[in-house]
């Protein structure tokens, strides 16, 4: 069992909970994730790890509560225990010792580009992170990001930072030059855009993909992803991949897989649902 | 004591029919097919068993049961003699009862099959141990003399419960670490409810936690600790983490919404319950034609799932006959009965989708057998011009697993054959001493009871191995 020692919520569906994992803590690097259930019966959901303390023996899981088993995690208080937790999965970020990188984030995806710019930020890289959300209320991670380099934030209706999308100000320090790789992590739109964005600067571009997931060991191959044409299982080979390869309409469609299930699932939960099925 | 019968009636007794459920009841449900013998069903089954002195049965078993000592107790109505003898040579046997393939192994060589049927072994196996269990307190749990040796098993599939239920027995520490968030291996995710229920698998490893194993599961070995930070911990190690990645067929399309690897099919229903919708929250898609790509035993699995699902047509599409299928004949009968379709001589060439990407089919070529190839069975070929399409909405690809990289990728000092699975001595040693291997990693895709008696092997090399350290 792994008890949850602090819980924030972040945005309007973003909570972050930090829970004890000690032996994650004390190993995991950028990029891993950790496959959890909050309690018996529930779904298994890949999360990526957000930030360790590896002296407190705890991970931070940024969670955005979209489906049933997400809803139910951010559902759990301060002291409630997380049933099952895995990991560290995955290979961890592919880093550069020096030079400059620019590191997107979107959304919840913002919390995943965080270690990446802590750890770049540890080995001496410039690094220039541009986050956006919604609106203000929707941007996350500014403050622990300004630790490792510059922010740039974005929103789309212009109540903080700019307005705009990330793009329109990933460009602009693209266009500064000197920009030695790329990491994007957010929506499938938002990292196909930036991918497409840096493919003319000849810019290696990082993504962290989301594929359905069950096992996160390599077992089920249901997270099956196509890079340049070649299928890849983001549990064992990924999740981050080079985004100039990434065939992202593909991701996008396997996404959607489910959604009649969620759909009818968050009725239910909801309450609009009268009879089950 | 039972009356003693003759020669000449034991001969005479004919073998009984294992009980099931209706084949089209069963084919809406996930209850088991087999309901097992009544006590009076066993004991006309056991009187069949002539007790051979040189029992070839024995030989035909991966785990070398002591088959007719075990049937004698039946026949002698020393039912708790009967477990006490069967649990001592095999540590799971109420799963081995229904997962085996007898025909090939123990009943395959018995001596009542040259003329007429073989003994019912499996079904008095499984009659026995399903016994024991709702018993309880029949067999011996005194602890043993503690060793003072800490062995680690990595994977609580079939090779690694039944080596730790050996190990245990010698007083060893045992410690399981399995990946899943539940013990089982492919016991609990791959076999279905209706062939394994997995209250057994459970009822069996509550007896190796109570007989003092430790299971610790959301381990990944690879990942979360790798073998040689377990080397240093541990004084011999048990790698049997399983058989890994699915095969796919390599064809157009195979990504496609409704393409599953059976790994991951299996696993949603079984693993994640999804079986039992909308009470459960791992969904699967419900096919109305759903198309099995294979011949084997998870090719049945996955087939018999669909149907149960709800599949109007559940199909095998497999490229040679059913003579040639590696599945055990018992499934291929039991899929037949509930009504599957076998598509056969048939291979896929492409998946067909919509411009959603969902599937709406398969495009396959019929085949025709040629000349025996290298493995014995004859070659199928494609018969020029005959492409055709066989309409679907879920397709399973059950045609094999590789092996997974995750544990031996951290671990270079284990040396590999040329698949990526672990080389052994004839003991189950891996190139680094202390360090065993077996079952599907070893083996590539082999059965249950091969990786059960890789387990007792093992455990065996590692008790000499410990005693000499």
């Amino acid at each position: 069992m792994h008890t949850i020692l602090a819980k924030k919520q972040l945005s309007p569906n973003v909570t972050r909970l930090d829970l004890l994992a000690p032996r994650i803590a004390e190993i995991k690097k950028p990029g891993q994730f950790v496959i959890v259930r909050a309690k018996e019966g529930d779904e298994r959901i890949p999360l990526t790890i957000a930030d360790a303390d590896p002296t407190q023996g705890t991970i931070a899981l940024v969670i955005q509560a979209v489906g049933k088993a997400t809803r139910e995690l951010v559902a759990l208080e301060v002291c409630d225990a997380i049933r099952d937790v895995a990991g560290p999965l995955g290979h961890p970020t592919e880093l550069i010792s020096s030079g400059r990188a620019l590191c997107v984030g979107g959304g919840v995806g913002t919390a995943v580009v965080h270690p990446i710019a802590k750890a770049l930020h540890a080995m001496g890289v410039h690094v220039t992170s541009v986050i956006g959300g919604r609106s203000r209320e929707w941007v996350i991670f500014e403050e622990e990001l300004a630790k490792c380099g510059d922010v740039i934030v974005c929103t789309d209706d212009g109540s903080y930072g700019r307005k705009g999308f990330v793009t329109d100000a990933a460009k602009e320090v693209l266009e500064t030059g000197g920009v030695d790789i790329a990491y994007a992590v957010g929506p499938v739109p938002m990292m196909r855009a930036v991918a497409n964005l840096t493919r003319p600067y000849n810019v290696h571009t990082i993504v962290s993909l989301n594929p359905v997931m069950v096992d996160g060991t390599g077992m089920c191959g249901g997270c099956r992803v196509d890079i340049g044409g070649e299928t890849k299982f983001a549990c064992v080979d990924g999740p981050e991949f080079d985004g100039h390869k990434v065939d992202f309409d593909l991701l996008a469609d396997r996404l959607s897989t489910y959604r009649e299930f969620e759909q009818r699932a968050n009725a239910c939960a909801d309450g609009q649902c009268k009879i089950r099925r | 004591m039972q009356p003693t019968i003759s020669a000449k009636e034991r001969m005479q007794i004919t073998r009984q029919a294992m009980p099931e459920q209706d084949a089209h009841e069963r084919s809406g449900n996930f209850k088991e097919v087999n309901l097992g013998f009544s006590e009076q069903l066993a004991l006309l089954e056991a009187q069949r068993c002539i007790q051979c002195k040189e029992a070839k049965c024995i030989k035909g078993c991966p785990v070398m049961v002591n088959i007719p000592r075990f049937i004698k107790c039946i026949t002698d109505g020393d039912l708790a003699g009967a477990a006490r003898s069967l649990f001592g040579d095999n540590a799971l046997p109420s799963i081995s009862g229904r997962v085996c393939p007898q025909e090939e192994q123990c009943e395959g060589s018995c001596i009542r099959g040259v003329k007429g049927q073989p003994v019912a072994i499996g079904y008095l196996e499984r009659f026995v141990a399903d016994w024991a269990r709702t018993q309880g307190g029949v067999l011996d749990t005194t602890a043993p003399v503690p060793s003072g040796k800490k062995v680690a098993v990595i994977g609580a599939g079939p090779a690694g419960l039944t080596a730790a239920g050996e190990l245990v027995k010698q007083g060893h520490d045992v410690t399981i670490y399995e990946a899943l968030h539940k013990p089982g291996g492919v016991l609990v995710y791959g076999i279905p409810e209706f062939r394994l229920p997995k209250k057994i698998v459970a009822a069996e490893v509550d007896r190796l936690t109570k007989a003092g194993v430790k299971i610790e599961c959301n381990v990944v070995i690879g990942r979360t600790y790798t073998i040689p930070e377990l080397r240093a911990q541990f004084d011999a190690l048990f790698i049997a983490n399983g058989a890994g990645l699915p095969v796919f067929m390599n064809v157009p399309g195979e990504n496609f919404k409704g393409v599953y690897a059976a790994n991951e099919y299996l696993t949603r229903v079984n693993l994640m319950e999804a079986y039992d919708l909308p009470n459960t929250n791992t969904p699967v898609l419900i096919g109305k034609r759903v198309a099995v790509v294979g011949g084997g035993n998870v090719a049945m699995d996955a087939v018999r799932t669909a149907k149960r699902l709800g599949a109007e047509q559940a199909m095998i599409v497999y490229r040679r006959t059913k003579e040639e299928m590696p599945a055990r004949v018992e499934e291929v009968h039991h899929a037949e009965h509930e009504g599957v379709d076998f598509q056969l001589l048939v291979a896929p060439l492409e998946v067909l989708g919509d411009d959603k990407r969902w599937v709406t089919g398969l495009k396959c070529n019929r085949m025709e057998l040629g000349e025996p190839d290298a493995s014995g069975r004859r070659k199928p070929q494609v018969i020029p011009g005959s492409e055709f399409v066989l309409e679907c909405d879920v397709v399973v690809v059950a045609i094999g697993t590789k092996a997974n990289p995750l544990l031996t990728a951290t671990c270079p000092d284990l040396k590999l054959n040329k698949w990526g699975n672990i080389e052994t001595d004839a003991n189950g040693m891996t190139s680094i001493p202390g360090v065993f291997a077996g079952g599907d990693i070893v083996r590539g895709a082999a059965t249950v009871i091969l990786a059960m008696g890789d387990g007792k092997n093992a455990a065996k090399a590692i008790n000499g191995y410990l005693e000499q350290a």
